[in-house]
Order: C-alpha cells, then structure tokens, then sequence
C-alpha cells in the first residue's frame, strides 16, 4: 500500500467528528502554522513541497500563491473549489464525505499563509448530504475556537461559508465558479486579470481545489521537502486516484505518484484487474477532458517504458501516445467497450454543459454531437470522421476557458487511437445496428 | 431558452409567494455570508430553498418574489435558474429520479438502468407519473462513477443500481407518497 498522507485518519471510527480528529493529532498542523511560524514561512513549505494543484491543471500551489495580490488594500478571499464534476472524478467528494475536519485544517493554514479572512467553500449543488456533513464540521470548529475570532488564541481570524452550485460542469472552472458564487450565470471571465489580482468582487481571490487545500494540513506537518521526497521528479507527493469502469474494485486510492499504471491496474490493492477475466481495451487517466489512450499506450510509453502515473510520464509522447494525469479520474474500459458510443456520450455531456459563451465551443459541441450519434448508430458517412477531426481542432485553442480544449481532446484522441472502429461503424451499419443499443441513445 | 420563460410569462398567475417567517429569517443569515452589497451573491442557496418550499419548481411568481427578496431584477434571476440544471421551470412530481447517463455509469449498465424505470413508472424519460408522484429524467456526471450506475431522487442519491434494487427504492418511495419526505432541507443548512 502507499503511504497514507491525507487518508492517513480515514480508518479511525468516529473521525469526521471534531473531538476524535483532534485526539487523533488532528488540528496540530494548523496549531504548528499559527503559532510557530510566519504566513510566509507556510508558503515557502507549500512551495518546497512541489505540490500541484489537484483539480486537474497541475500548476504549483505554492507559485499559484505567490500571484496573490498581497499589497491590495482590499479584502483577500480563499475559495475552495468542490464543484467536483469532471466525470470519472470522485476523489473530493471521498475526502470531504470522511475527513471534513482535514480540509477546514487545510483551509485555515492556507488562509493563514494567503492572509485571508473569508473563505467560500463552493460546493456542487447535488453533494447536498456533503454539504450538511461540512456544515456540522464547521459548526464544530467554531465550537471549539478553531474558526471565528482569535483561533487558538492567536491574533489569526477566520470565517468558512458553504456555497451550493446549482448543476453547472462548467462552474469548476475558476473564474465561472466566481461568477457563479457573485450569483449569476456559469461564464468564464476572461484572463488576465487573473483571480489573484482581480477575483471575487474584483478583490484578490485564491482558488484552490479541496485536495489540493487538505494537503496542505500535513505538509506543514511533516515539512515541505520530506512530502517533496515522496513521488517521482516534479510528481511530489500522492494523489488520490479515483477508479471506476469495468475493474473489479473501484473506488479511491491514494497513491505515491510515480506508481506504474500497470501495477495499479492489476495488483490487488488497488483496481484488482479488469472485471470478468476480460481484457483492458481503454483507459482515460485523468477525467473525461484528458485523451484516451488505447491498452499498449497506457501500460507502455511509445518508447517502451513502464507508465507511471505521475504529470510528466502520462503526458509522455505528447497528445500522438500519450495523456495526462488531470484529476485523477481513472476510467476503464474492456473488450466490449465501443469507443464511438463512449466519445459520442461524452461530446454529449460536453455539448449539454457547454455555457455558451464561445461559438466554437458552443457550436462545435453541437455539431460533433449528432455526427458522432449518427455514426454510433450506423447512419455515419466515412468524411464525417475527418470533419469530427476537424471540427475538434478549431474548437481547441479557440475558447475563453479550457472547456473547449476538454470537448476537443476526447474526440480527437479517440479517433487518432481507434479509426477502424469509426471507420468499421460507417462501412457496416448492418451489423453496427445489430449490435448497438440504438432504442437507449436518447438526449434529454 | 427565451422561448422558456416567454411561456413562463404567459403562465404567470400573479399568486402571492409565501415563504414561512423562519425561511425569511434563515434567507436573512444566508445573505449575512456575503459582504454588504453583494446579496446576490445568495441567489443560488435561496433558489434551492424556494424550490424546495414553494411546489417543487420555480415559478416566474417565485421567481420574481426572490428578486425583490435580494434587491436584484426579476430578469438576473430567470437569467440564473434557466442556466442551473438542478432548478425546474415546469412542475414536476414529488419525487424527481435522474439518472445518470454519463460515461462511467453507462458503462456499468445506467442506460438499461433507466428502460427498467420506463418500464416500472410507465412513462418516457421527461414525463411525470399521472398521479403526480414520479418525473423521470436524465442527469450528467453526478460524480459517484465508483458506485455507479447512479440516480438520485430530489438530490439523494442512490449508488450501485440494480434492477431489484430500483424496485425496492420505488416501492419504497410509493408507500410514502402520502406523507412527508425525509429529504434534508436545503434552509438548515445554512
């Protein structure tokens, strides 16, 4: 098993209530940043430490931090991003569900190093029963002098909002979920100027995913370069991956980061190997947004190394072979998974949170969807294969957010890795018919 | 999206909107988390909770009732619940099932997951139970791909479907039809 670094408590019956956390040494990180150390001084251990935001981009939290417009005059805002929806990805919701007290120790260190007073958890509307298990922990943690005036009787004060999304994929986007929390509409701002300098209420604003927060609480507690020593080059750390398909134990794992893919695939403690004695046929690494890649690409690098699941290793071969970690969303697909359908469900889900702003997103999303539908149920032309391709490029690149790039890269990665199967589904629609599930496909 | 509220408009019956006085007072705390000014900022959490006191689905005369709440235009309210999934402009059932239909769970079996509740609700995907009590429709990622497939009803979720497993949630959910639900309100969690 890895090390346990933020599951570490997860076992311990009783945890998510604050008095078991704290005797459990739970809060004494925070106890360590507050009273033993300077605001900067948390900030030079979170940069030590290389983590990387865990939402998905994968930048430098501690260089992230250093963006945040200190000298303003206004008030600074931390936000926690748990509008947790790329699908494939169920890390956040497992860490907030059984360690709430983790991530307000995460906040409270992070606030303290950022100079924050105010910090807006946005949680996804749906995650209601989350919500209420944070709001207990937070009323706890007033209770007992952790948040509010004067924590822990220094003179650092800090107030933790619960904010509920209303179902909007695209709200995790950073400056849509500003938007979102100011009340209105979903739509990514355009950047710069950036949420550190012009953020909530055009007030410097820092926002960090939850994992990325929680993870804060024990490298301060254990010092940023031993967690620096844990993982492999610039992959510090672990990461929680969260494993769903056709595998036989899904669920989420914490990982040292630099673990070979096929290891965490087949070996008992962590996926268990393919359901059903079938073979792997897929995988998409990292959520929805990242390229699949086929069963020899994501065991083995084009250049015949062992894949590790790190940033670096999964990104190896660029886009041609390779993919990225992004949040960790680990799905796999067997033998009879049917890649059309999957890259045609996933244009539709993109398609249906498109916000709109950008026509080549909100357009692209568009036309892609009924052509790939089209295909997948054997109504397909051959050229519309080459027009999906082309249609996925002028969409990346081409968008205020990144949500464009994540429409664009499944379809495109899809069928760079599997064109006899599109190609199979257009030249023998007989037997695609035969065999699709085509009174399922419906779109509401 | 405009062609929607237009109908709304047409449909709007002038009704008074009442929230109860401990709402009032909880919407008041809400709006308290945001610095002053910025009570829009509450539209969301006070969305959820007008839907879920004030029959189920967001009328233009809720609506309008929350923007006066907040001190904002009726039209930066439509302009929000049109653009959030987990707001109804139309009424709906009691209880609202959405299923998952995104990768992960159709993988694991959530298409044929929701032909079985068709099939037991008797209704298409969109429509509602002629009693009132069931609307079926569909969801995206609900972010439970280990456990999937996954629905939720009125924001519960419901991990690790089968087809047993859905009859004894709707068997379940029948024989409460009369009474209350046990849903947890969205005011006490603020």
């Amino acid at each position: 098993m890895g090390r346990a670094v933020l599951t570490e408590k997860i076992g311990i019956p009783g945890i998510r209530g604050f008095d078991v956390y704290r005797s459990n040494g739970g809060y004494r990180n925070a106890e360590k940043a507050l009273k033993e150390m300077t605001p900067a001084d948390v900030g030079k251990e979170v940069t030590k430490s290389g983590l990387r935001g865990r939402g998905g981009a994968g930048f430098p939290t501690g260089l992230k931090w250093s963006f945040l417009d200190r000298k303003s005059d206004k008030p600074k805002y931390l936000i926690c991003n748990a509008d947790e929806s790329e699908p494939g990805t169920f890390k956040d919701r497992y860490l907030m569900e059984h360690l709430p007290h983790l991530l307000i120790e995460g906040i409270i260190i992070s606030s303290y190093a950022l100079g924050v007073k105010s910090c807006y958890i946005y949680v996804r509307g749906e995650f209601k029963y989350i919500i209420a298990i944070l709001q207990k922990a937070i009323g706890e943690a007033y209770q007992n002098k952790m948040l509010g005036q004067n924590i822990l009787g220094t003179n650092f004060s800090l107030d933790i909002f619960l904010h509920p999304g209303g179902g909007a994929y695209i709200c995790g986007e950073e400056t849509a979920l500003l938007e979102s929390l100011e009340g209105k509409r979903g739509n990514p701002r355009i950047k710069p100027p950036f949420p550190a300098f012009r953020g909530l209420y055009n007030c410097p604003t820092m926002v960090n995913n939850v994992e990325t927060l929680a993870a804060v609480a024990p490298i301060i507690g254990m010092g940023g370069n031993t967690y620096a020593s844990i993982g492999i080059g610039k992959s510090t750390g672990t990461k929680l991956m969260s494993a769903c398909g056709n595998i036989n134990k899904p669920g989420v794992y914490e990982i040292d980061l630099g673990l070979p893919v096929e290891d965490f695939l087949y070996s008992e403690e962590y996926c268990g190997g393919i359901k059903n004695g079938k073979y792997l046929k897929a995988v998409v690494p990292g959520g929805s947004s990242v390229p699949v890649l086929p069963a020899d690409l994501i065991v083995h690098t084009q250049k015949g190394d062992k894949r590790l699941l790190s940033y670096e290793s999964l990104a190896e071969g660029g886009f041609e072979t390779g993919s990225m970690l992004g949040s960790g969303g680990f799905i796999v697909y067997d033998e009879d998974a049917c890649m059309v359908r999957n890259t045609w469900n996933f244009t539709r889900f993109y398609r249906h949170e498109s916000c709109g702003q950008c026509s080549p997103c909100r357009e692209g999303t568009a036309w892609m969807e009924p052509i790939l539908r089209r295909i997948e149920e054997g109504k397909g032309k051959k050229k519309e294969i080459d027009l999906l391709v082309s249609i996925a490029d002028k969409i990346e690149g081409n968008t205020i957010c990144p949500f464009g790039d994540a429409a664009a890269w499944p379809v495109s990665s899809a069928i760079r890795h599997f064109r006899k199967e599109f190609e199979f589904h257009v030249e023998h629609p007989d037997i695609v018919k035969n065999i699709n599930h085509g009174s399922l496909i419906r779109y509401i | 999206m405009s062609g929607m509220i237009d109908h709304h408009l047409h449909i709007k019956e002038n009704k008074p909107v009442a929230f109860s006085d401990a709402t009032l007072e909880k919407i008041g705390v809400i709006i308290s988390h945001y610095p002053e000014g910025q009570q829009k900022s509450a539209l969301l959490p006070v969305l959820h909770i007008a839907q879920q006191e004030l029959g189920g689905y967001l009328s233009v005369d809720v609506m309008d009732r929350v923007a006066s709440l907040l001190n904002i235009q009726p039209v930066e309210v439509y302009e929000v619940a049109t653009f959030y999934t987990m707001f109804h402009l139309e009424p709906v059932g009691k209880y609202v099932i959405e299923v998952c239909q995104t990768g992960p769970c159709a993988i694991c079996g959530g298409e044929q997951i929701l032909e079985h509740l068709e099939k037991s609700l008797g209704i298409n995907v969109g429509e509602t139970t002629p009693d009132g009590i069931f609307t079926l429709k569909t969801v995206e990622c609900l972010g439970a791909c280990g456990t999937a497939p996954v629905m939720q009803v009125n924001t519960e979720f419901h991990e690790s479907l089968t087809a047993e497993k859905i009859d004894r949630i709707i068997g379940d959910l029948k024989e409460k039809s009369n009474g209350k639900t046990s849903e947890v309100r969205w005011a006490e969690l603020f």
